[in-house]
């Protein structure tokens, strides 16, 4: 089920796209009203009170409409440390589990390629964890291991890695499944040697599902506050700008402030995100 | 004989360990929902009990929140859907201005982290005035799955064959005829896949959903919540009985899909 999204093996007809517009206009606007409306508008919302002020009054979550600049840069100043500390988290995460992940999509998109069976055997357990809530799964990981472990930068890495390998394994699998193996072949026939062949050949046309599904799992893991907070694989020292955005939301109620780090999180998001993707040369990703 | 090469044995052997690292979680929820009831704590394994699975509701709250999910994941679901499906048709079938901007707008939802969604529906939602509840989480999580909508049921569109079409029109059928006739059926599969992907994402949906439910409880959120003293061994039995749900769910559309392909490849 979850893999049909992006296993991609149905092949594209060629579509001569009609140009009657209303049509378009009649299936396009719900939905896109929809999304205007509960995802566009929101960003605005949280600009409007990223610069609110508190209230006169003095209340608790009592803010009032302003242009409070200043509150970035408190933001900043207090929280650096958790910016930092996420992406550091999320950028390890997300090299440890591509070395994890592409060799189980290679063996699945290409060692097993001629035993449909086992192919669709390997997939259903790649998205079993999908069935199973990610809470309690977690929340096991937290008994199975040594409790000297939990609440540690490495054990929170380790729970970011876990949860997230079948969002990496899954887009890497449908670009090695397409990989044409007479490219493979016809480069180990002119003398290249196996690392050769995988640097020059395997590599570069497996790219797309290394990008989109490094991408993938880097995003969510940069905004989640579960794997370290407290109560699952995290401990004091451990606390991701999640796990802060949510603290200070729901529970101290200072809106401004989980506004303006939503924003400054969303903001360097944009910026590795379009750095890696002109690096990588995937903009047809998009 | 054959020579036993690493460079063989690398990618087997790496796989199987990351199959394992994937599912020993799974195994360890399936088996605590069986464990002997001691206490406020499932962690410590007490001896094997069917009593948790004779009385799946007999933690507080448990069953409220899990049908507080379903209910969440149903609606959301089958809005997300329909307006997904739409746009999906739209996108592949018709030439119009900004098509680019619509796709962006469908694409960035994914490409955001959940906590800056659900803190910027909050906002919204604070400075409208709704109240949160069950009614603010459906409309969150339709949001998001009508993203994952368009990116299923796009790829299906993309693969029919509009000659099929054609060929019902050249027999004078009716456009809503070719359409509710042979479009709808023929997408049927996307759709379902799409439907049946919307649902679980809803259903397991956690960050969002505690930004927007307000009092109101679902079963990710009652875990979270529960995590601090302690989650009961019927949160188990009712995790594992939606897992081998669909798991069945899965292996049954895959041994169809397998006997196509097999029957497609003899004739």
């Amino acid at each position: 089920m979850a893999f049909t999204a992006f296993s991609g093996n149905a092949k594209a007809v060629e579509q001569a796209p009609k140009k009657r517009g209303w049509i378009a206009l009649v299936l396009l606007a719900p939905g896109i009203a929809y999304m205007l409306l509960f995802f566009v508008a929101p960003f605005f919302q949280l600009a409007l009170t990223s610069l609110q002020a508190p209230a006169e009054s003095g209340g608790i979550g009592q803010y009032v409409a302003a242009a409070q600049f200043s509150n970035y840069w408190v933001a900043l100043q207090e929280y650096w440390p958790h910016l930092l500390r996420s992406f550091i988290y999320s950028l390890s995460a997300t090299i440890i589990g591509l070395l994890i992940s592409y060799p189980l999509a290679y063996l699945i998109g290409v060692k097993v390629r001629h035993r449909p069976m086992l192919q669709g055997i390997l997939l259903i357990l790649v998205v079993a964890p999908f069935f199973i809530s990610f809470l309690l799964r977690t929340l096991a990981w937290k008994a199975i291991l040594p409790s000297e472990f939990i609440g540690t930068h490495f054990s929170v890495i380790f729970g970011l890695v876990y949860n997230f390998i079948p969002f990496m394994v899954l887009p890497m699998f449908a670009s090695l499944q397409a990989l044409d193996l007479r490219l493979v072949e016809a480069g180990s026939d002119l003398y290249a040697s196996p690392a050769t062949v995988f640097r020059k050949v395997t590599l570069p046309l497996s790219m797309p599902g290394i990008v989109s599904g490094t991408l993938l799992s880097f995003i969510p893991m940069s905004g989640d506050y579960v794997n370290a907070s407290r109560e699952f694989l995290g401990g004091t020292g451990t606390a991701m700008i999640g796990n802060v955005i949510e603290s200070n939301f729901l529970q101290t109620q200072n809106y401004p402030m989980a506004a303006a780090l939503s924003i400054i999180l969303m903001a360097i998001i944009l910026i590795i995100v379009a750095t890696y993707v002109r690096k990588s040369g995937a903009e047809d990703l998009l | 004989m054959r020579k036993f090469s690493l460079g063989k044995a690398f990618v087997p052997i790496v796989g199987t360990i990351a199959l394992i690292y994937l599912l020993l979680p799974i195994a360890h929820v399936v088996l605590f929902s069986f464990n002997e009831k001691r206490g406020r704590n499932n962690i410590i394994w007490n001896g094997f009990s069917l009593e948790n699975w004779q009385n799946p509701c007999g933690a507080p709250q448990v069953c409220t929140a899990f049908g507080n999910s379903i209910l969440v994941g149903v609606v959301a679901t089958v809005i997300a859907t329909v307006l997904g499906t739409m746009i999906a048709i739209a996108l592949v079938r018709y030439k119009f201005k900004g098509r680019s901007t619509v796709s962006l707008l469908l694409f960035t939802p994914m490409a955001t982290p959940e906590v800056v969604l659900g803190a910027g529906l909050a906002a919204q939602f604070l400075l409208a005035g709704v109240e949160k509840g069950i009614g603010t989480i459906i409309l969150a999580h339709t949001m998001f799955c009508i993203s994952y909508v368009v990116v299923a049921v796009k790829a299906r569109v993309a693969s029919l064959n509009p000659a099929i079409e054609e060929a019902g029109r050249d027999l004078y059928a009716s456009p809503g005829q070719v359409f509710w006739r042979i479009t709808l059926p023929m997408l049927a599969p996307g759709i379902i896949g799409a439907a049946l992907l919307s649902f679980a994402l809803s259903f397991d949906d956690f960050i969002i959903t505690n930004f927007n439910s307000g009092t109101a409880t679902t079963f990710p959120k009652f875990i979270y919540v529960s995590a601090l003293k302690g989650v009961p061994a019927q949160a188990n039995v009712l995790a594992s009985i939606v897992f081998f749900g669909a798991l069945a769910l899965v292996i049954i559309v895959q041994m169809v899909s397998i006997n196509k392909q097999k029957r497609m490849a003899r004739s």
